[in-house]
Parts: C-alpha cells; structure tokens; sequence
C-alpha cells in the first residue's frame, strides 16, 4: 500500500496547487502566444517569415491568424490567468483563510475549457478576427464562447476575493484590511465593473450572432461595450504588477514600503476612475458626441494620478532601502539594490518601461492629438511597454519567487532567467522605439506590410531604417524567451524539492508608515461603498451614448474575409 | 532621510502631477477650440446593406463653392473608392466616409484626418490642403486579409 499513499505536497495550504495550476496554465498560454511575437516583429522589418512558420506548422495560415493568437493568449489569457493565482493565493496567504476551494477548482476548470473551445477555431484559422473580435468581422461561435467563459472565470475570482475579504471582516472586526489583501480585493471589484461592458456584448450580441439569431449587430454598439471593458483591462493587467511593486518588491530589496495609506489610496484611485475612460480609444469613431469624447479624456487624465504616485513611491522606497544600505549619490545608490533577487530585477526594468510607456499614454489618451497615432504602429509600440514589458516581466520575476514557495521546487540556473531578464527588457525597449517612429511616419498596426501586393509595395520605404530596429528587438526578444522559458518550465518540471523547512516564505512588505490608527484607512476600507460609486460613475458616463446607439441599432450582417 | 522630509517630496509631487494634468488638459480644451474640424463626427445613420444600392451617393467629388469640395468616399474591401482624388493647395475638402462591409480606417498620412470608418455610421471631417504633394490613404484597421494593400492617394498640386 505504500506505494499509493504518495505525499501531498500541498496538504499545509491546499490553495498553494490551485494557484500553482492558473500560473502553470498562464505560463503555457504565455510560450505560446509569444513564440508568434518575433514573426510579427519581422514582418515590421518587412521580412515575410510565414512562408517558413507555415511549413513547420501548417494551420497557420496568415500573419493576422498568428497575431489573433498572440494577442488572446498573452493579453487576454496569460495576465488574466496569473492574476487569477497570484492575487487569490497572495489575498489567502496574507489572511491565513483559505478561499472556497471547491469554487477555486471549478473556475479554473471554467477557465480551461473556454480556453480550448476558444483555441480550435484560433488554431483552425476560423476566428482570425484580433483580440479586439470587432464585427461585422464574424468568427466561429465557439471563439466568442470560449472567451465569454474564460470572463465568467475571472467574475467567479472576484466572487472567491470578495468572501474571502468579508469573511476576514467579520472575523476581525475594526481592523484595517491587510494591504495585499485589500490591494487584491481592490482589483476584483474594479474588473467587475470593467466586465460588464464584454459580458454584454458576448452574450447579448455576439453568441447570438455568430450562431445565427440575430441577423446583424451594430458595429459601434459593439465597439463602445468593447471598450468600456477594453482600457480597464490594462488596470486589470497593471493592478497585479502594482501588488507586486507595493507589496513584495520593497521587502525583496531589502527593505520597507514607504507609505501603507498612499498605497491604498492609489488602489481606491483605480477602482474609481478606471472605468469611465473607453472612448480614448474611440475617438476617432464617428458617432459619438465630442462632448462625451471630452468627459472621457479628462476622467482618462486623471487616472494617470494614481500612476505617477506609484512611480514616486515605489521609487522612494527603494531609495530609502539603498541609502540605508549605504548608498550614496543622485544615482549612485541604485548600485545598492539587490539586483540578483529576480523580483528586483524584474519589477525595476518593468516599472522603468512602465514610465516611457505612461508618458506615450498621455499622447494617446489627448483627444486632439491622437490622429496623429490612432491605429498605426506607435500603438503597439506604446502598449508594449506598459503590458508586454512591465506586466510580463514583473509576473516572470513573481513567479521564479512564488513557484519555489508553493513547489517547494528551487529555481533551476537563475543565471539565465536573470539574463532573459534583461534581454526582454532590452528587445522591447528596441521595438518601442521603432514602432513609435514607424507610427509617426504613417505605418499602420497590424498589417502584413512584409507581403504587399506589387502595384503598393515600397509604400513605407521611408520607414525602412526604423523597420531594421524591429528586427533586431524580434531577436533579441526570441532569446530572452527561451531563456526565461526553459528556466520556468525546468523548474517546474524537475522532481527535486526542498525539505520543506528550506522553502522559501512569501515576502510580505512591511511600512514605514503603517495603517494603524488613521481615520482615513478606516473610510477607504469600507470596499462595498466605494465598488457601488463605481459603478454609478461608469453608468453616468456610458448610459446616454449607450441608450442612443441602441435605439438606432443598425443590423449588420457578418463577414468572414480572411 | 528623514521620513518628513520624503512625506514633503510626496505633497509636492502629487500636487506637480495634478498641475500637469490639468496644464494637459488646457491644451487639449485650446486645440478643441480652435482647430477640431479633423474631430470625426456623425453625419448620420445608415443601413450598411444599402451603401451600394443607393443608401449613399456614388463615390466622387464635387465642388460646393470657391476652393470647397465634398468627397464621399466608400472604404470596401481592400479598396476606398475613388481610389485617388486630386485638389489645389488651399483647398478645403469634407470628406463622407462609409464602408458596405466591415470596419475599415481613413488614415491621411500628413494631414489630421485618421476616421475610423465603421458600418452603420457616415463619419464627417473635414481638412485643408496647405502643402503640395502626394497623400497616400491608409486603411489603419485590420479588415481581412488584404488589409495590408488597401491604399489610395490624393493629389495635391500647387
């Protein structure tokens, strides 16, 4: 019988394998999605690679079928995916409660089979629609399905957050909410204000559509739900990193966080003025009034705030760390910093990316000069940064410190994991600044401009010398990724654990400025009060452009033209 | 450092950030003022299986006044239709923009015209012509797999 009773490596804390599934399945998501990257970043360099990946992988048909791919696996899957296990187990570990596993299990399980239905047409090139599925652009239903249950996935998340938030509540009366915890909570509540808009437009328009019941959709009804979801979602990518950032980077430098309550109050921040701010990226849609362009553009601004504070205390706190270090000097003391930590490493470069990415997001989000840029390259030029840089990374450098934690498993050669490190941050670096000044001279974002037909051929020749930078990112970014890659999976995959009294513990910050006491942390903990606001505020700015296009709605029907 | 002395920084900070913002905005509020014709706006509703058939006039251009055209321009896959339109410099031309299929962008390289063109609605921009030359029109959305060759040109001469 001995051999059946094999140890549960998990039996301490059974929410340890859960969240160790979401990141493992984020992680697969993540390698697949981006090994499509460097084709993309070739053919910015006008070098048509698909001829070739087709002959290794014959259902790829198009560069727009790959770029569907690696845009739903990384953007949408891999960052909901991670925060799904990193926030949940951070938010249990903090609390020392577990979730509700049983519904823990069950969303993941929700999460994998939208996957799959969601990957088959991707794969059979039948939903080659982007990540952004506007119609009249018609995939196959099982793609709006498949992505309609990994959303449902996340609600159910927000779900096991809030009961585990309110559980903890009532069993701590009077006392503030841990910050991980409430940074955790905070992230929740604000994607389910996000979601509303894409829960709608999958399940009252686009199912419907795509299985036939409905004989069109209107396109810019589509469009204004899509967004209402679409720019939240990059907090609801960023929030996750900024955890890390607040709550784990201070103590793995070495150091204390500098404010408990300025962290808080940025959170607050996001779950408030995240959402009212879509139509930055419709402002080139005809049919919606300018004035409520304008509302959105100032809400947009404001949201900024919260950003610019973190930059500032995050920053604060790692210089307090390295002073105290002995670090001296206006610069001097970053050598001070524990840089072989891959939480350093990583969340450092992501945050430094992150502040480029910020100051080209002001651009995008001007109402007036954003022709200038709408849909050319500087936009994925810009939403590298911010997304494929700070997020991705930050999440890498999270990962190599959780997955030792939650296996017991210690990370298999770090050397390399650090150089992959980076290298990535370098390759997007490359890329930023050839895509943002490709975008300038009137390229535009997702075109397959390495296989134009001959009578336009050469029509970006003036480009041609930012095109060789995207090349060169294309490779460097391709070795970071297998460095980085080979060393998760190697060290997910070895059979080698730690005695468990060498595993590593989760590296909570601590304040210089803790929450006790203050009145204002007592106010911003009453969560409900503040979720309910949210949505008031997201209602008020979408209602009457909504309720107008609606009772105009214009049928159209679908197209399938790739 | 003291911890004051940082908590100062902070205020100062934050408040520099809201002032920047709010400089931002005052931009934005001084260009909408005086120079947003190139704004996109609605000029009406429109039943997209009838741009062809009627629902919108013919693709051309024609002349309403001294040195002012109207284009009505039809975006379709992967072409606009017309395809290349000629002017003065000095010309002030409002484009009517639709498409009969799916989502296409009416990007004017070199100008402040970037509309996206969408099913269902007849977007409105308007812009002068202060430079000669050559124009090219990008589609800037993704509409299939030609997307990458749908471009057009307009012609700009002294």
């Amino acid at each position: 019988m001995a051999t059946l009773a094999r140890k549960d490596e998990y039996a301490d804390f059974p929410v340890k394998k859960v969240s160790l599934y979401y990141i493992t399945l984020a992680f697969v998501a993540l390698l697949i999605g981006t090994l499509f990257g460097p084709f993309q970043a070739f053919n910015y360099a006008g070098v048509n690679l698909y001829p070739v990946l087709e002959k290794l992988l014959p259902f790829v048909k198009s560069y727009y079928q790959g770029l569907t791919l690696h845009g739903v696996l990384n953007a949408i899957v891999f960052t909901q995916l991670f925060a799904q296990g990193a926030l949940l187990y951070l938010q249990s570990r903090e609390m020392k409660l577990l979730p509700q596993m049983g519904v823990a299990w069950f969303s993941w399980w929700l999460a994998l089979i939208g996957l799959v239905m969601a990957a088959i047409p991707l794969l059979l090139n039948d939903a080659t629609v982007l990540y952004t599925f506007y119609p009249p652009l018609k995939g196959h239903p099982l793609f709006y399905i498949g992505a309609a249950l990994i959303i449902v996935s996340s609600l159910v998340t927000v779900y096991l957050s809030v009961e585990l938030w309110a559980r903890w509540k009532r069993q701590n009366p009077g006392k503030p909410t841990p910050l991980v915890s409430y940074m955790s909570v905070v992230t929740w509540m604000m994607w389910a204000v996000a979601a509303v808009g894409l829960v709608v437009e999958a399940v009252v328009l686009l199912i419907p559509w795509s299985l036939g019941w409905l004989k069109g959709v209107d396109p810019l009804l589509a469009r204004t739900l899509f967004w209402w979801t679409g720019h939240p979602i990059v907090y609801f990518w960023l929030l996750p990193a900024y955890v890390t950032w607040y709550g784990l980077l201070p103590k793995h430098a070495g150091g204390k966080l500098f404010s408990d309550p300025l962290a808080r109050l940025v959170f607050l921040a996001f779950l408030i003025f995240s959402s009212p701010v879509g139509f930055h990226h419709q402002f080139a849609d005809p049919g919606i009034d300018p004035f409520w362009k304008l509302v959105h553009t100032v809400l947009t601004m404001m949201v900024a705030v919260p950003s610019l504070i973190t930059a500032f205390t995050i920053a604060a706190s790692l210089e307090i760390t390295a002073r105290e270090k002995g670090g001296r000097g206006v610069v001097g003391w970053i050598t001070k910093l524990n840089w072989k930590d891959p939480v350093v490493l990583a969340s450092v470069l992501g945050a430094i990316a992150f502040i480029v990415g910020g100051a080209g997001g002001i651009v995008n989000a001007s109402f007036t000069l954003d022709y200038v840029v709408h849909n050319t390259t500087w936009i994925p030029g810009h939403f590298h940064l911010p997304v494929a840089t700070a997020v991705t990374l930050t999440h890498m450098g999270l990962a190599l410190a959780l997955i030792p934690h939650l296996t017991g498993k210690p990370v298999v050669r770090l050397p390399l994991a650090r150089a992959g490190i980076v290298l990535w941050f370098t390759g997007m670096m490359v890329m930023a600044v050839g895509m943002h000044t490709m975008g300038l001279m009137g390229v535009p974002r997702r075109a397959w401009i390495s296989n134009m037909a001959p009578n336009v051929r050469g029509a970006y020749s003036e480009a041609a010398g930012m095109m060789v930078l995207n090349g060169i990112a294309g490779a460097i970014l391709f070795v970071a990724a297998v460095l980085i890659f080979y060393v998760l999976f190697a060290t997910l995959l070895q059979s080698r654990r730690l005695p468990p009294e060498e595993r590593p513990e989760v590296g909570f910050s601590e304040a210089l400025s803790g929450p006790e006491g203050r009145r204002s942390v007592m106010v911003m903990d009453r969560l409900f009060f503040w979720w309910g606001l949210a949505y008031v505020i997201v209602l008020v700015v979408y209602m009457p452009t909504i309720v107008r296009i609606w009772s105009t709605f214009v049928s159209a029907p679908g197209f399938r033209l790739w | 450092m003291n911890k004051h002395v940082i908590e100062a920084y902070e205020r100062g900070w934050m408040l520099f950030s809201l002032a920047m913002i709010l400089v931002f905005l005052v931009f934005i509020g001084y260009t909408l003022s005086g120079f947003a014709f190139y704004v996109p706006t609605a000029a009406e509703r429109i039943d997209p299986t009838k741009v062809r058939t009627g629902g919108f006039p013919a693709p051309h251009v024609e002349k309403v006044g001294p040195g002012k055209y109207q284009a009505y321009v039809i975006a379709q896959a992967f072409t606009f239709l017309p395809n290349e339109m000629h002017f003065k410099v000095g010309d002030e031309v409002t484009f009517y923009v639709t498409s009969p299929d799916v989502q296409h962008g009416f990007y004017v390289h070199g100008t402040d015209i970037n509309v996206q063109v969408i099913p269902g609605e007849i977007a409105k921009v308007k812009t002068k012509f202060k430079r000669p030359g050559t124009y090219m029109i990008i589609c800037t959305e993704y509409c299939g797999i030609g997307h990458q060759n749908m471009l057009g040109k307009i012609v700009v001469e002294e």
